[in-house]
């Protein structure tokens, strides 16, 4: 049963970035369940690397595990705005619960709508949505991270099945997922071979590896999977054989979307803590927030926290009208400029509180540590700039409009 | 949420583009040599209704927002930073203060002309000691027995020379406290009024920029424009949308320096291929590409705000904040791109790059900005 509220994209509304009624109550009651739910116990799951198994469960109730698929499969049905909100304000309480949700819906149901069967659709989607099953990604291997072409997992064809054996890793939620969206390579072909697979994680022959032991967004889990002459049926095969790289590269292309959201989660709360703290500390025999030096940093963080809005919500407009150009180039954008403005703001945030910064009592020192993943995953600011600037020769000028 | 502009304004934007591409552009240069945009072009640009896109319908303008206003000044600020300078302190300053504070009379008696571009106007509030510090000025407006009298000196002044009228801000009650200021409308016949020599400008030179003299100017009750007092309040409002405009000035300039970069970088070699083969040179228009987006998209939410009828002026402030700054390091990495022809006047990039420092100063320096920035986000938390 969903319980998010409803929302419509309207294409013939007039020209504007203001949110919708339907979507500033959808912000709204996240906000509220992720202040109530979420903050609370976010700095211990940090330490002690816990998975927030309670508050997935709880979002899986309300909905916001399927939020974009169909009310037919069993989803909320919203838009790509609403899945970037979702994220934005759970990411503000704790960005491991908003990469969890991110990649359930943008990196594993994505891919399944855009690409699946219908049978497929039909038998993973509602329980997908319902949260009854958990999604991991995986497409990383030791040797193939932006450059992934060059993996060297096997899915080798048997007339009615496949057999798969390789070794993945960096896999988000690897450990608890039910589900892998897994890109194997399965021709002969030196590069750009793959096909993608939807395996259930239970399957005889997959063992999760090595935890990672992160910096940041701890609560989350980051494994390597292996799989070892892992035998899956022929019909876990998504999409066409061969063609995995351009499903993974789409879904990675609408994923930045979902990063770039938690991203502006991390640097609101920054912002938050930074204001707040700011009007209550007092020296000189005043609040600091009289200090223009603090002041410069309140305005900068919060300037470029509205670019960062800005640009990924023009991304997920874009992407809910199926403009994949507008898409790739934009949503690279935002995914560069609130990447590296949540690490500026998580920066400045240490430095406004100081020596409270540096302690994790206030929590700022763990947005810090959060912050920087959004520079290195789904697609590292460098590939992403390089992805803007391939659109950029491809289409010199003017460069204007939408 | 919808990013289109809407088909009325892509016409708007079109009419805009081609008049810059085919009569600024070729003279862009020049104006910038001889510190002088011709009239000729200026009455041009009147004539296809480029002066007036924000003024009423009723009034000879195009009955246009905010929003509209951005995308023409883009436009023209693409080839020339001066030329949209000139707009902007016509239409939106000066026109744009007649609009919102003057009389049914006074906008029948101005606006028309000013839309049209048979008078050029200008709008007078800085002056020799007081510039960020508005309320600080010391221009005297005294009742007199047909009106009032005006003393004093502004300065900066955009259209100060070719202008026909002028909106001047004058203190009409100082013993009340320093925000009793009252707006004015001067023609430029008035006895008293003189034009100083213009200012030898580091860019926007083709726009003249003077200052002005004050010297017992009699204007009739009827100059008197908006309420008596209430000067102060319409002047900011004014500078509110004035902020919104000089942001998307700044677009245009990044831009112009942003399409020359990435048309040098297809074109130019270097170690047997293009210079947009090279990582370095993608990563720079990757950043200058993706400053000029969000730029652009600060500044039309900014804009649209206002036609919206709920005006944000920390929206108004973040837009020209990030826009100006955004302009200058885009320019800067452009420069870098064109390498020595980046550096010489052949390439129209360090004349852009001058132009947009401006941005940076004028109707509210980033300074200024950043404090009513800061100071809005401290006010939503103290509230709660």
């Amino acid at each position: 049963m969903s319980t998010i509220p409803t929302t419509t994209t309207d294409a013939a509304a007039d020209f504007g970035w203001d949110l919708g009624e339907d979507h500033r109550l959808l912000r709204d009651s996240v906000r509220e369940f992720a202040e109530n739910e979420v903050l609370n116990g976010a700095g211990e799951r940090d330490v002690r690397g816990e998975f927030p198994r309670e508050i997935i469960r709880r979002l899986s109730e309300m909905g916001y595990l399927g939020i974009c698929v169909p009310e037919q499969y069993g989803g909320a049905g919203l838009d790509s705005l609403a899945a970037c909100l979702v994220v934005e304000e759970l990411s503000r309480a704790d960005a491991s619960v908003g990469v969890i949700v991110s990649v359930q819906n943008s990196l594993v149901i994505d891919p399944i709508l855009r690409h699946g069967s219908e049978a497929q659709k039909q038998r993973w989607l509602p329980r997908m949505a319902r949260g009854e099953l958990l999604n991991c990604f995986s497409l990383s291997e030791p040797n193939s991270g932006s450059d992934a072409g060059a993996m060297l997992c096997r899915a080798t064809f048997k007339g009615d099945h496949w057999l798969i054996h390789g070794t993945k890793c960096w896999v988000t939620t690897g450990a608890e997922a039910d589900m892998i969206l897994l890109f194997a390579r399965s021709e002969d072909a030196p590069r750009r071979n793959a096909s993608a697979f939807v395996i259930e994680k239970s399957t005889p022959g997959i063992t999760v590896g090595k935890h990672e032991e992160k910096m940041g967004i701890r609560a989350s889990s980051t494994t390597e999977l292996i799989f070892d002459n892992v035998k899956v049926p022929a019909d876990a095969l998504l999409g066409e054989r061969g063609r995995g790289l351009s499903i993974a590269l789409s879904a990675i292309s609408g994923g930045r979307l979902g990063i770039a959201a938690q991203a502006i989660g991390i640097a609101q709360m920054a912002l938050d803590k930074a204001a707040k703290y700011a009007l209550a500390r007092k020296q000189f025999g005043k609040p600091i927030a009289e200090f223009q030096a603090i002041q410069w940093k309140i305005a900068d963080m919060a300037t470029r926290l509205a670019a960062s809005r800005a640009l990924t919500y023009k991304g997920a407009w874009h992407k809910d009208r199926g403009e994949f150009k507008g898409l790739r180039r934009v949503g690279a954008m935002a995914k560069v400029f609130a990447g590296e403005t949540a690490r500026f703001c998580a920066n400045e945030a240490v430095q406004v509180l100081g020596g409270m910064g540096y302690c994790r009592e206030e929590g700022v020192e763990r947005l810090y540590r959060d912050a920087k993943i959004t520079e290195i995953y789904e697609g590292t600011s460098e590939m992403n700039r390089l992805a803007i600037a391939e659109t950029l020769s491809a289409d010199p000028g003017p460069l204007t409009d939408v | 949420m919808n990013f289109a502009l809407p088909d009325e304004l892509i016409a708007f934007r079109d009419l805009a583009r081609d008049f810059a591409a085919r009569e600024i552009a070729p003279h862009a240069r020049k104006w910038d040599a001889e510190k002088w945009i011709s009239e000729d072009a200026v009455r041009r640009a009147g004539e296809v209704g480029l002066l007036g896109v924000t003024a009423p319908e009723g009034f000879g303008g195009a009955g246009q927002g905010m929003l509209a206003m951005t995308v023409v000044v883009e436009e023209i600020a693409r080839h020339c930073g001066a030329f949209a300078l000139l707009i902007a302190a016509h239409s939106g300053l000066c026109s744009g203060h007649i609009k919102l504070a003057g009389s049914d009379e006074q906008k029948r008696k101005y606006l028309p002309r000013l839309a049209r571009g048979e008078l050029i106007g200008s709008w007078c509030l800085s002056e020799p000691h007081c510039g960020t510090d508005a309320a600080a000025l010391t221009t005297r407006a005294e009742k007199s027995g047909r009106g009032w009298v005006l003393n004093g000196q502004k300065m900066w002044v955009t259209n100060g020379r070719r202008a026909g009228v002028y909106v001047v801000m004058a203190k009409t009650k100082p013993e009340a406290g320093p925000r009793t200021i009252s707006a004015f409308i001067v023609e430029r016949e008035a006895k008293g009024l003189e034009v100083g020599e213009p200012e030898d400008k580091m860019g926007m030179r083709g726009s003249d920029t003077t200052p002005l003299a004050l010297e017992n100017v009699q204007v009739g009750e009827d100059a008197l424009c908006g309420a008596l007092h209430d000067g102060y309040v319409d002047a900011l409002r004014v500078l509110d949308r004035g902020r919104v405009t000089i942001g998307a000035l700044s677009v245009g300039l990044a831009r112009g320096c942003l399409e020359e970069a990435v048309k040098y970088a297809a074109e130019r070699r270097s170690f047997g291929v293009p210079l947009h083969a090279h990582q370095a040179i993608q990563m720079k228009l990757a950043d200058m590409d993706t400053q000029v987006e969000a730029a652009r998209l600060l500044v039309r939410q900014a804009a649209y705000g206002f036609d919206a009828g709920r005006p944000d002026k920390q929206a108004a402030s973040i837009a020209k904040l990030f826009a100006s700054e955004m302009a200058s390091r885009v320019g800067w990495d452009s420069i870098q791109i064109h390498g020595g022809a980046g550096y010489t006047k052949d390439v129209c990039v360090e004349r852009l790059v001058r132009d947009n420092k401006l941005c940076e100063i004028g109707e509210g320096s980033s300074e200024v900005q950043r404090m009513l920035i800061a100071r809005a986000e401290f006010a939503k938390r103290a509230a709660s």
